[in-house]
């Protein structure tokens, strides 16, 4: 040996109590692992089932986009994919309960998954940001596949109708955003925001995401959106090479908090987010974290 | 740990603390100092530069951002100060005390790749979180409707 050993003791267990007690884990498992291969399902054509496969087996979407029980097991039948909290961010439904305003086409589910930047539902940030860097290693046939399966969680249609409205509808609020301000909210979010988040009638461009459409603003969990906007988005994650800056080095939690409800009023139909300015304080609290 | 990324078309490492803030390295350890410090906060657009092509405000931007990012500051614009933008901005004399403008103008330049001929309102909505306390304002405008013309007749003659 031309080095001395290292002296470097095993890493001790940290699993809280009593999920370090392994002899434990036999009961979780009696109660919720069912061992076993992947059966294709006979209702389905080859390629839906290998999506099925990529996203079950192997991408393992369930684990953060599928709600868990108290006892930490993913609840099945109505309640897979339809969103739980994870690591301080909220994974969106994959199922009809999706609020986002635009319809998870083919095309967009290819655009965010596989190039980084939706048209419409922005960029993967936060945990989905490895997920979507790992799923490019996929060949065509199987990005294909996986988009297949993953649209088909979506059971109902949104009308092209529905789309076009909503679009429609960004931009008339985006136009609301020009000449004087007079809703001091208003002000605060053009000044900080619009340079990059305004669209004209021209439409939607991909690298100005559009906030009206973004789920972020339309789940009930305002976590993503509190979160991108406190910690911003590294050029490594999301849109490759692209960056959101920081804001939370200069806005306090009660600014932070104040553009999150106006863009909840004035861009979503649902109800206010309830004490937003405590939840960005605790949000920043646990920092940006890994992802 | 070395954070590395490219500026102006050069590569560029730095060894410093990964939440310094990406203006001090440009200004500091870089030592391009056409980019300015306004208010930190993100609020005024004179420390702007280009991130992988779209405009950033420096000053909230950690370091540790931008890893293997492209970067362009109002240096590496136009090797000669060309830039279509830059022509505007010197044929209308935007400038007062100048101090705001090398923000305005990378923050003109993004405006005009996403809006080629830009409306008031356009101008208005992207170029708003760009203060100038010396109230340039009409200039700019004017300015980067002159780089609009400039560029489209650029683009008609190639």
């Amino acid at each position: 040996m031309t080095q001395p050993a290292v002296h470097a003791p095993a890493h001790p267990n940290e699993l809280l109590f009593p999920l370090g007690i392994r002899a434990l884990q036999a009961g979780w498992k009696l109660l919720f692992f069912r061992s076993g291969r992947f059966q294709p399902s006979a209702d389905h054509d080859a390629q839906w089932n290998r999506g099925a496969y990529i996203a079950e087996a192997f991408s393992h979407c369930s684990a953060c986009h599928t709600p868990r029980n108290p006892l930490g097991a993913e609840w099945g039948g109505a309640s897979r994919y339809t969103g739980a909290s994870v690591d301080g961010w909220f994974a969106p439904p994959l199922t009809a309960a999706n609020p986002s305003p635009m319809p998870w086409t083919s095309d967009e589910l290819h655009a965010y998954l596989f190039q980084g930047l939706s048209r419409f539902h922005g960029t993967p940030s936060g945990p989905m940001s490895p997920a979507a860097n790992g799923l490019t290693a996929l060949s065509r046939a199987d990005q294909d596949a996986l988009i297949r399966y993953v649209a088909s969680l979506r059971s109902d249609d949104v009308a092209p109708q529905a789309a076009a409205t909503a679009i429609s509808q960004a931009l008339q609020v985006d136009a609301t955003n020009t000449g004087r301000q007079v809703d001091p909210d208003a002000r605060f979010y053009v000044a900080a925001c619009a340079s990059c988040h305004y669209n004209s009638s021209v439409g939607i461009n991909p690298s100005r995401p559009d906030l009206a459409l973004n789920s972020a603003v339309h789940l009930a969990d305002p976590a993503n959106l509190i979160r991108v906007i406190l910690f911003g988005i590294n050029a490594a994650e999301g849109a490759p090479g692209l960056v959101m800056p920081a804001f939370g080095t200069g806005l306090s939690d009660a600014e932070v908090a104040r553009i999150a409800a106006y863009l909840r009023r004035t861009r979503t139909n649902e109800p206010p987010w309830p004490h937003l300015e405590k939840t960005v304080r605790e949000i920043r609290a646990q920092g940006k974290g890994v992802g | 740990m070395a954070t590395n990324f490219r500026i102006n078309g050069r590569s560029a490492s730095v060894v410093e603390e990964t939440d310094t803030p990406l203006l001090w390295i440009i200004r500091d350890e870089i030592g391009l100092k056409g980019t300015k410090f306004g208010c930190g906060i993100g609020m005024c657009g004179a420390c702007t530069v280009h991130v992988g092509g779209r405009p950033t405000r420096s000053c909230i931007t950690p370091l540790s951002a931008v890893e293997g990012a492209e970067i362009t500051t109002i240096e590496g614009l136009h090797p000669e100060g060309d830039h279509p933008v830059q022509q505007a901005w010197r044929e209308l004399q935007v400038p007062q005390c100048g101090y705001c403008q090398s923000g305005q103008i990378m923050q003109a330049v993004a405006l005009l790749k996403d809006f080629p001929s830009p409306s008031d309102a356009d101008i208005d909505a992207v170029m708003a979180g760009n203060l100038c306390r010396c109230m340039t304002y009409p200039r700019i405008r004017a300015a980067i409707k002159a780089a609009a013309a400039l560029s489209a007749g650029k683009v008609s003659h190639e």
